[in-house]
């Protein structure tokens, strides 16, 4: 705002025939602030705007208090339908943001899920390539060595050990050179031999099992059971406790020409 | 002295009694206010160069605050409510300002 006085307008009811303000010195305008302050002959014209000052300190300070309460009732209709306009765009665009951030929340809970699918999938992968043993494994177990100078052992007592070990929890089972796995049958080749998915075993017999090597041991030399009855047939069987056995035999996964999964029920 | 007495003893009742606006007036009220302290600002630079009188003053002020509620009103009937007591305001703003520039000059001779 500028600060002279010769602008602005000059028609100030106040001040009749003002051409402009009369020159005042500073200690002039200061001692007539004295002579304010400390008090003036009370006429009835200083009476008057005292009531005037009084009033205007009545409305001024209820006007501010009901400035601080006003709500929406000293609003004029044009400011009322901005404020509701402004109400409305804001609330639009925080239900705009819900949609948003649920759509968010979905799409992460769908991500965490596929997360979750995928590491369930990868463990379930992994126990279905140790059962159709298109990996090697590792771990504790027991290796049974089969000295069969007199080829005693029959494809029976083969199926027994395999069924043996089974019962005792081998996961994982190579005899020789093959894997054994849940298709894996035992047979016999023109020769006589014992074959393993058609492949011949040739004596001596070495059969790695991998499970809880006690339980497996223990189940080679149940009375009667394998072990017994290949010494019946004068068969050598030995079998050894490893913390660390190595099957690395591989059985090559085949695609079931025949077998399909029935389609799971629509839920 | 005596005004300056009525001022803060309006204030202070204000303050006790602390009035509701009436509903009639809320639109008035705040312009009327400023067009008051308008009128009291004029007045006392009237009174530092020594050519305040009374009966200008109460004059000034009761056409002041009366003028100013009543274009406020005709703004209202007119559907121009807004805009104009804007307008009011900003001219009794100027006058304000220019007022209390001069009694600045007066009293710090600057």
């Amino acid at each position: 705002m500028t600060d002279t006085d010769r602008a602005g307008p000059r028609n100030r009811l106040h001040l009749p025939r003002r051409h402009h303000g009369p020159r005042v010195t500073t200690d002039q305008a200061r001692s007539r602030l004295r002579s304010l302050a400390t008090g003036a002959r009370p006429s009835r014209g200083q009476v008057v705007a005292a009531m005037l000052l009084a009033l205007l300190g009545i409305a001024l300070v209820a006007q501010v208090r009901s400035t601080d309460e006003a709500g929406l009732r000293q609003l004029r209709q044009a400011e009322l339908v901005a404020l509701l306009d402004n109400v409305t765009g804001r609330v639009d665009a925080l239900q705009q943001e819900v949609v948003q951030l649920e759509a968010d929340r979905l799409r992460l809970q769908g991500e965490q899920g596929g997360e979750a699918a995928a590491v369930a999938a990868a463990e379930r992968l992994e126990s279905y390539a140790i059962l159709a043993g298109t990996v090697p494994v590792q771990g504790p177990g027991v290796t049974i060595y089969v000295n069969d100078p007199e080829g005693g052992v029959t494809q029976t007592m083969m199926l027994d050990a395999i069924q043996e070990l089974r019962d005792a929890g081998a996961e994982a089972i190579q005899i020789g050179a093959e894997r054994v796995v849940a298709s894996t049958w035992v047979g016999t080749d023109a020769e006589g031999r014992v074959t393993l998915d058609g492949a011949p075993l040739v004596p001596p017999y070495r059969i790695v099992a991998i499970g809880d090597s006690h339980t497996l041991a223990a189940a080679m030399a149940i009375p009667g059971g394998f072990s017994d009855s290949l010494r019946g047939v004068g068969a050598t069987v030995n079998v050894v406790e490893d913390d660390d056995l190595l099957v690395d035999a591989l059985h090559p996964a085949q695609e079931p020409r025949y077998a399909r999964p029935v389609p799971s029920a629509p839920e | 002295m005596i005004p300056i007495l009525g001022l803060v003893i309006g204030i202070a009742i204000g303050l006790v009694v602390s009035p509701e606006v009436p509903l009639w007036l809320q639109p008035y009220l705040p312009i009327a206010v400023i067009a008051a302290l308008d009128a009291v600002f004029g007045a006392t630079r009237a009174a530092l160069e020594g050519i305040f009188n009374d009966r200008v003053f109460v004059i000034s002020f009761l056409s002041n605050v009366v003028v100013a509620a009543l274009i406020v009103f005709l703004g209202n009937q007119l559907g121009v409510g807004a805009q104009l007591s804007t307008g009011v305001v900003v001219v009794l703003g100027l006058r304000i300002f220019s007022n209390v520039a001069a009694i600045r000059r007066h009293l710090l001779g600057a």
